[in-house]
């Protein structure tokens, strides 16, 4: 499809998701909204892959590059950034060892229990 | 006339172009997770600002183009999903519940320890969201009064260290099953990480991958409650 046609459908979805956002009683933010909505178009087959494949693959393979801006942006708290260095350094390894663990260990346990599960079923078959 | 000349969008812009493709290029020659394009780019924006004292403004003039594109390529994280909607419906129940329990420790773990070092809620908010991926991270914090900068940093050290340390998580854990690594790597170090899972196997690359929008959603939702 042309790209202007695909660019077309992901800013209109991205609109239509920012509306979502205005129109929800609670803080959600308008690009999961969209996100949510393409996934459940492309679920639904209203829109198709080959619709904002090229789009698409053009943002996702260059994803870092969009938030260079954003990151740049701590120049203005490098002060804070300082000051607090070596707990936010702390937070930084102790969360992502936690999550690591929990999120390995959850898939274990509910891997073993649907096991467990199935088993029951076919032993009672 | 510098001033003028860096006060031109294009001036940011190709700043970032150019920076962004060496810092792919470094990663290419040394195939380390630590020369992270991204990291190499604001490191070596940050030092020509500050050496050739250009302000902030004038670089976000470029800047703030480059960045209305995080909405759309948040959006099509869509496809990513549905493309991995095979491996997704298999492992459905144990890789969403993971993803969950993930979040919610990250989550928790972050407000916790920002409480403990008496952190105020700009600095609080901004690392609150630090394990999922970054467009989803930076709305967050943005909704909470977080510092986006600081999330943004944050959520790039946390990959670079989950890319980094994976092997030895990995060991740490006795994590030896595909899906459980996969699902690990996505909900604990996001993109960058996801890179490293790739790199173990097709089965830890998709997993994680999903992985990635899984725990960006149950954030989003926890977050709703804090």
């Amino acid at each position: 499809m042309r790209i202007l046609t695909q660019i077309g459908i992901v800013l209109s979805v991205c609109l239509i998701g920012e509306g979502i956002s205005l129109l929800l009683p609670f803080p959600f933010p308008g690009s999961i909204a969209a996100m949510l909505l393409l996934f459940l178009l492309l679920v639904t087959g209203a829109v198709k892959p080959r619709h904002i494949r090229e789009k698409s693959d053009f943002l996702l393979q260059n994803m870092a590059f969009f938030f260079i801006p954003a990151g740049v942006g701590i120049l203005d708290h490098l002060d804070i950034l300082y000051r607090n260095l070596l707990p936010l350094l702390f937070i930084c390894v102790v969360t992502t060892i936690l999550t690591f663990a929990a999120a390995a260990f959850t898939v274990r346990g509910v891997v073993a229990l649907q096991n467990r599960i199935r088993g029951k079923q076919t032993h009672d078959r | 006339m510098i001033d003028k000349l860096t006060a031109s969008p294009l001036f940011g812009v190709a700043l970032c172009v150019l920076t962004f493709e060496l810092g792919v290029w470094l990663q290419k020659k040394t195939k380390s997770p630590l020369c992270n394009p991204l990291l190499i780019a604001i490191v070596l924006i940050a030092a020509v600002l500050t050496v050739f004292k250009i302000p902030l403004e004038n670089f976000q003039q470029g800047g703030e183009l480059i960045t209305f594109f995080l909405a759309p390529a948040t959006a099509v994280l869509a496809l990513s999903v549905y493309n991995k909607l095979a491996v997704l419906k298999e492992y459905f129940l144990p890789v969403v519940a993971g993803c969950t329990a993930g979040s919610l420790v990250s989550v928790a773990s972050a407000l916790l320890l920002c409480r403990a070092f008496g952190f105020d809620e700009s600095l609080t908010y901004a690392l609150m969201p630090k394990s999922v991926t970054t467009p989803i991270a930076m709305e967050l914090a943005e909704q909470h009064g977080g510092l986006v900068a600081v999330t943004v940093a944050a959520v790039v050290f946390t990959g670079i260290l989950g890319a980094v340390c994976v092997p030895l998580l990995i060991r740490l854990f006795h994590v030896g099953d595909p899906v459980e690594q996969g699902v690990a790597i996505g909900a604990s170090s996001h993109a960058v990480g996801t890179s490293r899972a790739v790199e173990l196997g097709e089965i830890q690359g998709a997993m994680s991958g999903v992985a990635i929008g899984i725990s960006g959603i149950v954030t989003v939702i926890l977050s709703l409650f804090v």
